[in-house]
């Protein structure tokens, strides 16, 4: 049985079958698909995330970022809440705000002066009642109907989320008691940004969103896991989705597999002879009594909340376009941080974010994919490793979670099942 | 070397030589050698503006060891997965702000052109070092390099040092 799909230039078959996933290239690629996305996706009945509230802590603080590629305002408002609306001005459209972060008493747009309440709500209006009896806005001119477009907007643990729909269930529904135990187990305590790092990644965000759904590709590609034993499939770990599989949480404990490298020899991110002159990269503190010392989690469309030994992070996607996105990795740590944690985490942000040890590897995957894919939209990738159905997995063997991503994505993406 | 004995120009120019050879060091690829232009107990960091000007700590790479500068070179070569590429820096505006404890603190703008195998160019990485540079026999060498870089969007990855 095949799917159909349509695109800029006609329809595209998406092959399903029972062995393995299968995603048609032409689906990263494609111009009209990306339109859909953000009207279906990012702008449709899913929970962005935006931000942590660590980043605007007081009542006037305020961050610019995007859903998707559409521009976006946080701010925090007198009384303590937290706001979403789009950054675009009820008047003629400019951006209201210019700045990526600040505290200020109300939003103004420079183009005409219009100014707007930290929620929002339309406050002024220069000349509303004309000048010397001249001009002015017309009778019906009603300053509470012209707003900023607000989002709905919630959080969990530490992370802002906010959505366009007026459909979609409450953000703790969306997420699942899994993925929401899991970003609590992190945010246990009061946390505090240790900054922010920003990539440019020219190749499509899904297959962001498929990396970091995969843990078969993280001994393989990183050395810096495999000879260190940060992270390989031998270890105590697992892959678990929430019931609709947009959502997923990755775990593996560091030191469960004995020092087992059973399968990795002559693997060339298997380097015994690979020492460090100074290991005090390495020398970290266990942090959890759980002894999970990886977390990857995803949730659908644009979050990874990730524990890599010591370092906290999260990493927005922001599209631009099918064939490049913007990656912003927030570290965090934890307001309680001793002097000692806190140079831990400085020194073991050297193995995330764009010169990360291991996750600058991340970004050249996607690159190396896009690139190749170009062309032959109708080809499609072979996903199969771990029996190649979406299912929850108790070992790291696997590409589970990316099939469930791909399940989700046709159904919010309302691709309509066919027979070819 | 005596750094007080030294002329205001005598002192530029051992600066400005230290300088332009730790830029050609890495645009020539000689990175094995790239740890040597700085002390034992080096602070090396390549950190966005953004971050900088708000206090925070996160860095791109933080090194305080020499031993953590070889560790990166030696990753880069045998490590880690990246596209083929060179850099090429353009270095200005070199100013010595202070000389204090044998200690010199230097201030330079710099950019950083890259270009990969399909030959095009681009700029990668604008900045401003600002160094404390010490002698360390007839030589001076890097006590602790700090790049502050404007361009926070960073292209694909970094791994080469600045």
């Amino acid at each position: 049985m095949n799917t159909v799909i349509d695109t800029t230039n006609g329809s595209l078959y998406w092959p399903i079958d029972d062995e393995a996933g299968h995603v048609p290239y032409g689906v990263f690629t494609d111009a009209k698909i990306y339109e859909v996305e953000q009207e279906r996706i990012f702008r449709g009945d899913n929970w962005s995330f935006i931000g942590l509230t660590a980043e605007i802590p007081d009542p006037g603080d305020f961050k610019a970022t995007y859903i998707g590629d559409t521009p976006v305002i946080v701010t925090r408002d007198r009384e303590g809440g937290i706001n979403v609306m789009t950054n675009r001005c009820a008047h003629r459209g400019a951006l209201v705000c210019r700045s990526a972060r600040g505290n200020i008493d109300e939003l103004e747009c420079v183009y005409h002066q219009w100014k707007y309440d930290m929620q929002g709500k339309l406050i002024g209006v220069p000349f509303r009642r004309g000048l010397g009896g001249r001009g002015g806005m017309p009778e019906g001119f009603r300053m509470e109907q012209h707003g900023l477009d607000t989002l709905r907007v919630d959080t969990v643990g530490h992370l802002i989320f906010a959505t366009f729909s007026d459909k979609v269930e409450s953000l703790r529904d969306y997420l699942g008691a899994v993925i929401v135990s899991h970003i609590e187990r992190i945010c246990h305590s009061p946390i505090k940004v240790l900054g922010d790092e920003r990539q440019l990644v020219r190749g499509n965000w899904k297959l962001y969103a498929e990396n970091t759904r995969d843990p078969y590709h993280a001994s393989l590609l990183h050395l810096f896991h495999t000879t260190f034993g940060l992270y390989r499939s031998t270890q105590k770990g697992g892959s678990w989705m929430d019931d609709k599989k947009r959502h997923t949480v990755l775990t593996a404990s560091q030191g469960t597999d004995e020092g087992k490298t059973e399968g990795y020899d002559g693997l060339r991110t298997f380097n015994a002879e690979f020492t460090l002159k100074d290991p005090s990269l390495l020398a970290g503190r266990k942090e959890f009594d759980d002894g999970v010392t990886l977390v990857i989690l995803t949730t659908f469309p644009n979050l990874v909340l990730q524990q890599i030994a010591n370092t906290l992070a999260v990493r927005q996607t922001v599209t631009k376009g099918p064939a490049q996105f913007e990656l912003v990795w927030t570290q965090f740590g934890y307001k309680d941080d001793d002097e000692e944690m806190q140079n831990i985490r400085n020194k073991q942000g050297n193995l995330i974010g764009p010169a990360g040890l291991i996750s600058m590897e991340d970004g050249e995957a996607v690159e190396i994919v896009h690139e190749a894919i170009i062309r032959d939209q109708e080809k499609s990738s072979y996903i199969g490793m771990g029996g190649g159905k979406a299912e929850d997995t108790e070992h790291l063997v696997t590409e589970s979670a990316v099939i469930g991503f791909w399940e989700y994505y046709r159904n919010t993406m309302q691709i309509e099942a066919g027979v070819s | 070397m005596e750094l007080n004995k030294l002329t205001e120009m005598e002192l530029h120019y051992h600066v400005e030589r230290l300088q332009g050879r730790y830029v050609e060091c890495i645009d020539d690829d000689r990175l094995e050698q790239w740890p040597d232009f700085f002390t034992e107990n080096c602070v090396y960091k390549i950190i966005s503006r953004e971050n900088h000007d708000r206090d925070l700590p996160a860095a791109a790479i933080f090194c305080d060891s020499k031993g953590m500068l070889e560790d990166r070179i030696v990753s880069l070569r045998n490590a880690n997965v990246y596209a083929e590429h060179n850099y090429r820096h353009v270095l200005s505006n070199i100013l010595i702000k202070d000389l204090k404890d044998g200690v010199i603190s230097v201030q330079s703008n710099y950019l950083v052109m890259q270009t990969k195998t399909d030959g095009a160019t681009e700029i990668y990485n604008a900045g401003k070092y600002v160094d404390k540079i010490v002698a360390d026999g007839d030589v001076l060498k890097f006590q602790e390099k700090v790049a502050i870089f404007d361009t926070h969007l960073i292209k694909s990855l970094l791994v080469t040092p600045i």
